[in-house]
């Protein structure tokens, strides 16, 4: 039978990197994907931030598949015909380990598994593993249709629904209200008219975040970031939501590709691509437990995402995660073995990393997130309140706050509440 | 119980049936840039050598004649619990058909040597010849059972289900046998994890040359092959129409069927 000393299982950003710490470590590592290659499966939004590659690669920009950096964020608040913007430009995002780059997953997996393979992983692909293999009642392996290979340690980072979790007994069976839907569609654009369409230059990118029509004023949000000749337009949405209101994200997709602010971004491309991809939402309360006797999450498969409504945290996240689950690893192999108190060293490791302590500070964020005023009420209502002032139609031009207070009134939301959301809010935030 | 028998299975790399286009201007099928598999009926081979090593045990091993792109082929098959892989790669054998590549498999078996049972699929999808398992019998100068579906080693002999035009077969043949399997006569295992494994840590693939096998290169390659191939016809698909009927159901249903007989689609 075949035996490693670790088995990674999935190479996504958390797995590569867990194969590609044990591996520089000396530790004998088998990293299995289900997919025919890595990141043919993937799917995210489009855009990574650096700060874990820094710490793992220092030279990682050197063959790493980034499309662009991000230079500047844009945050639009959609009526049903209308946008309120907020821009902000700084070049100096681009630059340094705050750095942030737009990406395919198709590629960049696909390069962070071969470094694991080139620092001595042993890399698989094409087989789903779904359950571990027990012995004693303790992890020592994965089983695949009735194939057992042994291991003394296994990482899970198989994914947000991480059926390898599942079966070990640290995680309960999904539910809706733990999950949004993302969907993505690839849009082809000449590079040439994509730069200037979006002021860029060659190396610069732009990402934007919109709010309340955008998701068909459901909890979630759209998003769309610039690659050298293509967008990543796409929408995250409650999938309780979508359930209870009985709505289909295609639909609120095309409404909001045909919205006049997205329609003019996106004139004249392509889709050449549309993928959809489950969003694990609650983060530390949808596997309070991240290590067992031989057994580690990593990644989504930990519910390791992080979404705070003006950014959307994932692939970092996994590395840093996956990372610090290899570490936990190897200290656990200097202490004498991989049973559950040498492996809690993971936790502390994931604070180091600043994984779980960005978490926690926004424990609150998915609950202030429920609230459905921000995704319907006040997108609409800063429309409203931009369109009163920027009209001038001969009627009479009045104060700011004159029209604050009358479009605040006729949606009907009293003074009180809009300054507790907004304290929510700050305190969540 | 007698030891399991040494199986050779012969498999072939084929273009994917549903990725191939004809090239309008020459008539011929476009292979670059297709992707290729395992010939699907010689998958169905593999399951069934491999379940004759799992119920009598023995060894099963693997066999292509193709460019060293076929290796894919040969560690799919590895991958599925094969336990050695043999590939004869040779430029001169290219443009071979049905009878060079008969004649060279079978030097290649009678290399290998201590064999049993050897295993084909019914057919290639790429040429649908079925020529080449009667062709190696021919040269091996051994029994035969064609279009298999099920397969029994009796240890000394091998009984085998063939598939006729009313019907089936039973024989019973002395060994060594080939045998064609069926083409979906069985459900074919997937590659395992373990399998995957012991290809990639390597050692498993042989691979020969005409030289190395004995192989008169004065039988083999486009020049000793008989089969010209004078003309390949497209079918070419009349475009669809689209008419709606409309009105009252039996008045439209009438028009749709006069319609139907004025094109001569049915008859009145």
């Amino acid at each position: 039978m075949e035996k490693f000393e670790a088995i990674v299982v999935g190479a996504g950003p958390a797995g590569s990197a867990a194969a590609y710490g044990l591996a520089k470590a000396g530790v004998k590592t088998l990293l299995v994907e289900r997919g025919k290659a890595p990141g043919q499966k993937a799917m995210f939004g489009g855009r990574i931030y650096s700060f874990p590659l820094h710490a793992m690669i220092p030279d990682f920009a050197k063959d790493c598949p980034i499309e662009r950096y991000v230079t500047r964020e844009n945050m639009a608040f959609l009526s049903d015909d209308t946008a309120l913007s907020v821009t902000f430009d700084a070049p100096k995002l681009g630059t340094g380990a705050a750095a942030s780059f737009t990406a395919y997953r198709a590629k960049f997996d696909a390069w962070l598994a071969k470094k694991a393979e080139e620092a001595g992983a042993m890399l698989i692909t094409g087989i789903r593993v779904d359950k571990v293999h027990r012995q004693g009642g303790k992890v020592a392996g994965v089983a695949t249709n009735g194939d057992v290979v042994l291991a003394d340690v296994v990482i899970a980072a198989d994914g947000a629904l991480s059926q390898l979790a599942r079966s070990a007994g640290l995680r309960g069976d999904p539910s809706p209200e733990e999950y949004s839907v993302g969907v993505k569609e690839t849009v082809e654009l000449p590079q040439k008219v994509l730069e200037e369409r979006f002021n860029l230059d060659e190396k610069e990118g732009a990402a934007y975040v919109f709010a309340g029509a955008a998701s068909a004023s459901l909890r979630g949000g759209g998003f769309l970031y610039t690659n050298k000749a293509t967008l990543s337009l796409g929408l995250v949405v409650s999938s309780e939501d979508l359930a209870v209101t009985r709505t289909e994200i295609g639909t609120v997709m095309d409404r909001f590709r045909r919205h006049p602010a997205i329609a003019r971004l996106t004139k004249g491309g392509k889709v050449l691509e549309w993928s959809a991809h489950l969003v694990p939402e609650l983060g530390r309360a949808m596997s309070p437990r991240t290590y067992d006797d031989g057994f580690l999450l990593a990644g989504d498969a930990a519910g390791f995402l992080l979404n705070v409504g003006y950014t959307f945290r994932g692939v970092d996240l996994a590395i840093a995660s996956g990372m610090a689950a290899a570490e936990a690893i190897t200290r656990a192999r200097t202490a004498g073995g991989y049973s559950a108190g040498n492996l809690a060293v993971y936790e502390r490791l994931l604070k180091e990393r600043q994984v779980t302590t960005d978490l926690e500070t926004f424990a609150q964020a998915p609950f202030y997130l429920k609230n459905p005023r921000l995704f319907s009420v006040y997108p609409k209502l800063l429309n409203e309140i931009a369109e009163k002032v920027y009209t001038i139609d001969g009627t009479g031009q009045r104060k700011l706050s004159e029209v604050a207070r009358a479009e605040a009134k006729a949606a009907k939301v009293s003074p009180v509440r809009m300054l507790l959301d907004l304290l929510g809010g700050a305190r969540a935030m | 119980m007698a030891p399991g028998p040494r199986s050779i299975v012969c498999i072939k790399q084929v273009p994917k049936a549903q990725e191939l286009q004809v090239d309008p201007v020459t008539n011929t099928l476009k292979r670059v840039g297709v992707p290729s598999e395992i010939n699907p009926p010689d998958r169905n081979a593999l399951e069934m050598a491999l379940q004759v090593k799992d119920q009598f045990g023995g060894e099963v091993f693997v066999l292509t004649m193709g460019p060293p792109v076929f290796t894919s082929a040969l560690e799919e098959a590895l991958a599925m619990g094969c336990d050695r892989a043999f590939l004869l790669t040779d430029r001169i054998l290219g443009g071979s058909d049905t009878v060079p590549t008969a004649h060279s498999l079978s030097e290649t078996i009678h290399k290998i040597g201590g064999y049993q049972l050897i295993f084909c699929g019914e057919e290639t999808t790429d040429a649908s010849t079925g020529h080449v398992g009667p062709g190696i019998a021919g040269h091996l100068d051994c029994a035969q059972i064609t279009y298999c579906s099920e397969v029994q080693f009796l240890g000394n002999r091998v009984r085998g289900k063939r598939s006729v035009e009313d019907g089936f077969e039973t024989w019973e043949c002395p060994l060594p046998c080939v045998i064609t399997a069926n083409f979906l006569s069985n459900r074919p295992r997937p590659p395992s994890l373990s399998g995957k494994i012991r290809v990639k840590r390597g050692g498993l693939i042989t691979t020969w040359s005409c030289a190395d096998v004995g192989i008169d290169p004065g039988k083999v390659g486009i020049r000793n092959s008989p089969t010209i191939v004078a003309k390949v016809d497209t079918v070419v698909l009349p475009d669809r129409k689209a008419k709606i009927f409309r009105g009252e159901p039996k008045a439209a249903v009438t028009a749709l069927l006069d319609a139907m007989a004025a094109d001569g689609v049915l008859s009145r």
